[in-house]
């Protein structure tokens, strides 16, 4: 390996810096699941009846499934009784009403986690959601969404509050049947996000929502559901933590888009929990079924996601172009070093006339990592007009790491245009000696690189997470012009 | 400025540079000509450190320096200019973005403060005009889709705006039209002074028309086998290598 191979892979090789553990009370379940722990469950979240069914649906389903092994991933079986399905850090009864009745330790963590949940302290603009191993532990800026008439809570929360809206929205992206790990989340979910965006409302503010893994030997199963209603527009943040830990945590979430007539969703995530040791020990199995249903005539949503944690991430946001002009964009950016392994990609699903896609895929890969593109766009016999372009492209650090792409197209109408690029580079030692030559340091010529082959996609993210992921990449773009 | 003692370089087993003495004091202009594969992109890169040669004899002394034991950024930084015969494209990031980072990482080595982001715009736009580009240049993607004579010219615009000490320009003429060999030695002439001193590689006189050497050396296999004023190069015009190469041979 030449000098400056070397140099690039220190740099990727930075340390993992969200890995502390907060020392906390909390309630844990025994590890172990069956239908009693599911009972257990749905009482501790004081959930009506019909979420219980629900529950148990879904758990009798699982129980017939196989875990999936057609992604390119490799991974030891997950013993699923050997896992804790409910962790919450001890507080009062009824739930915080305040700030002042979090445990301040997990205040504390999420302040150091660069995410104070305290309104004054927040970025103006971008409401927190702030998910702490099973249950929401703090929603910001409440009241002025509510004067909105938005609703932004703890999907528990709304169990009690909307169940009509759940009743009619939960499970219609992605039905309890749907995958083996969206099964087990139908089964099993804590927590997580739940918004709703009324009739012609353009949410005032970001919302985002924080996820913290903490305790050791749980998995975090959440459940997002997003409906924007006609004519509405929201966007959507989403950043993941976990501290380091020998062996691997399991994070099966779901997310669920509805998009009515008119309605933009905007669905950012910097994904970065734990990816494991320089050896591939530890790191968090990143199993999460995501897709929106632009349900509605002209709707739009677009999913950006920046991931460069976990060791395994296996994700698919994908779109239902069911409405008439509806368009689905899908921009990623996913970075794997070491032994980590990501086989990310999306699903682009043609139904109403007109209907658009745009995929816009960046894969980077270092050290002995594995990076595959998995993309399906399929164009049914209703879909005329349809039309998709689709970009990936692969970087490759070193010569030890692996780059796939495995792009299905399935089309059913003739009238259809689908448009594939595909491309492979390096960052060659001629472009490193170029900068190098210029007065850069190999840290910022190899930064810039790569923050060059992703601009495309980071110009998709708002101007927060952007800052964020370039930091992330190991990027530092002080004082950037142009 | 620059002092090269009996410089031996090999690319693995490969001897290419077979003893070069070169003295360059500031101020000076020194055209180095020579047949193809004569190693003289070799030299400019042994200047500017790259890897991937290793220096078997010699030595190459800059300000008072080792210039051997630099990484490449601190030469850069301490005014080691290379314009490249083949520059290269960096896809995604601007030019402007890379000139005002490579400006502020050498103002840092010199103890300054970042460019004031108004100053910084100013000087640009100013070598802009200068070299006659058009300003839309500076927002594209380093070099990518640029024709071979825009990505020449750009290294021109690196030059003019970072003010090195030592510029080695390496074929800058090659790919440049009529007009724009013009418009960049007018460019170069315009960075003359007492204390930069140049190393233009060439293979036309044309060039020396318009940037007139003060020496002129002939490399061949690695050696510099004659130098002299700037009527050596219009001999070379004329007479070609050959008769020098001969005269190598039989010495
Ligand atoms: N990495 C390398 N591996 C093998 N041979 C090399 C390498 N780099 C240079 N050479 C050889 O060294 C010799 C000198 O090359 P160099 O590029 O310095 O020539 P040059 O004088 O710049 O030629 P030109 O006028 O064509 O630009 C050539 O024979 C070339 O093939
Ligand atoms: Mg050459």
């Amino acid at each position: 390996m030449s000098a400056s191979t070397q140099e690039i892979n220190n740099l990727i090789n930075q340390e993992y810096k969200q890995g502390f553990v907060t020392e906390l009370e909390t309630n844990t379940f025994l590890p172990g699941l069956d239908e009693s722990v599911i009972h257990k469950l749905s009482k501790i979240k004081n959930e009506p009846e019909f979420m219980l069914e629900y529950r148990l649906k879904a758990f009798r389903h699982w129980q017939t499934m196989k875990s999936p092994e057609w992604a390119f991933v490799k991974f030891d079986p997950i013993d699923y009784q050997s896992i804790s399905y409910y962790s919450a850090p001890k507080r009062k009864e009824d739930g915080p009403k305040s700030l002042d009745e979090i445990d301040p330790q997990v205040l504390e963590a999420y302040k150091k986690l660069g995410i104070p949940l305290d309104e004054q302290e927040r970025l103006a603009g971008v409401a927190v959601d702030a998910v702490f191993d099973s249950v929401s532990v703090a929603t910001t800026f409440k009241g002025k969404l509510k004067d909105a008439g938005v609703i932004f809570c703890p999907i528990s929360e709304a169990l009690r509050d909307h169940p009509e809206l759940i009743k009619q929205y939960l499970g219609s992206v992605v039905p309890h049947t749907d995958n083996y790990f969206a099964a087990l989340n139908a089964a099993v979910f804590t927590d997580g996000s739940f918004v709703y965006i009324p009739k012609g409302v353009r949410c005032p503010m970001e919302l985002s929502t924080y996820f913290r893994i903490n305790a050791a030997n749980t998995g975090q199963f959440e459940r997002t559901l997003i409906i924007a209603d006609e004519g509405s527009h929201v966007s959507y943040l989403e950043g993941c933590t976990a501290p380091m830990r020998d062996e691997n945590q399991l994070h099966a979430a779901v997310v669920e888009l509805v998009a009515m007539k008119d309605a933009v969703i905007k669905y950012s995530t910097v994904q970065n929990w734990y990816p494991g040791d320089k050896n591939g020990l530890g790191g968090i199995y990143n199993f999460v079924t995501k897709r929106a249903d632009c349900r509605g005539d002209n709707s739009k949503v677009s999913w950006t996601q920046v991931e460069t944690g976990s060791a395994i991430t296996w994700k698919y946001p994908s779109c239902v172009l069911t409405g008439d002009n509806s368009v689905g964009e899908f921009y990623s950016v996913a970075l794997t070093n070491n032994y980590q392994q990501a086989d990310t990609g999306t699903k682009m699903i043609h139904i109403g006339k007109n209907t658009r896609s745009t995929i816009v895929s960046k894969g980077i890969s270092a050290g002995k990592a594995q990076n595959t593109y998995r993309g399906l766009v399929k164009v049914l016999k209703s879909a005329e007009n349809a039309r998709n372009y689709t970009q990936c492209d692969s970087l490759l650090v070193g010569d030890q790491c692996g780059a796939h792409t495995f792009p299905y197209i399935e089309v059913k109408q003739p009238s259809a245009q689908v448009e594939h690029e595909a491309t492979t580079s390096k960052i060659s030692e001629d472009q490193l000696f170029f900068c190098q030559q210029r007065g850069l340091s190999a840290e910022d010529a190899v930064s810039m690189i790569v923050n060059g082959f992703c601009k495309e996609v980071f110009k998709e993210l708002p101007m927060e997470f952007a800052v964020e992921a370039q930091a992330l990449l190991g990027l530092s773009l002080e004082g950037s012009v142009g | 400025m620059l002092s090269i003692k009996n410089l031996h370089v090999s690319v693995g087993d490969k001897p290419i540079l077979k003893g070069i003495n070169l003295e360059i004091k500031p101020g000076e202009i020194h055209a180095i000509m020579g047949p193809n594969g004569s190693g003289k992109s070799t030299l400019s890169h042994i200047l500017s450190g790259k890897s991937g040669y290793t220096v078997t004899e010699g030595s190459a002394t800059y300000q008072g320096k080792d210039l051997l034991e630099m990484p490449p950024e601190i030469r850069a930084r301490e005014g080691v200019f290379l314009a490249f015969q083949y520059p290269v494209e960096i896809p995604g990031v601007s030019n402007v973005y890379l000139l005002k980072a490579a400006l502020n990482s050498i103002r840092k080595h010199h103890g300054q403060s970042e460019v004031d982001a108004m100053d910084f715009l100013t000087l640009v736009k100013g070598k802009v005009r200068l070299l006659e580009m058009d300003e839309k240049f500076l927002y594209r993607a380093v070099n990518e889709g640029f024709s071979g004579g825009e990505k020449k010219r750009n290294e021109i615009l690196q030059m003019a705006i970072l003010e090195p000490k030592l510029c080695i320009l390496d074929e800058t003429d090659s790919g440049l039209d009529i007009d724009a060999l013009k418009i960049v030695s007018e460019g170069v002439n315009s960075l003359r002074s007492s204390g930069r001193s140049f190393v233009m590689v060439t293979h036309y006189q044309r060039l020396l028309d318009y940037i007139k050497p003060d020496f002129v050396h002939v490399l061949a296999h690695g050696q510099i086998v004659k130098s002299g004023g700037a009527e050596l190069a219009l001999e070379l015009e004329e007479k070609g290598y050959s008769w020098l190469e001969d005269a190598e041979a039989s010495a």
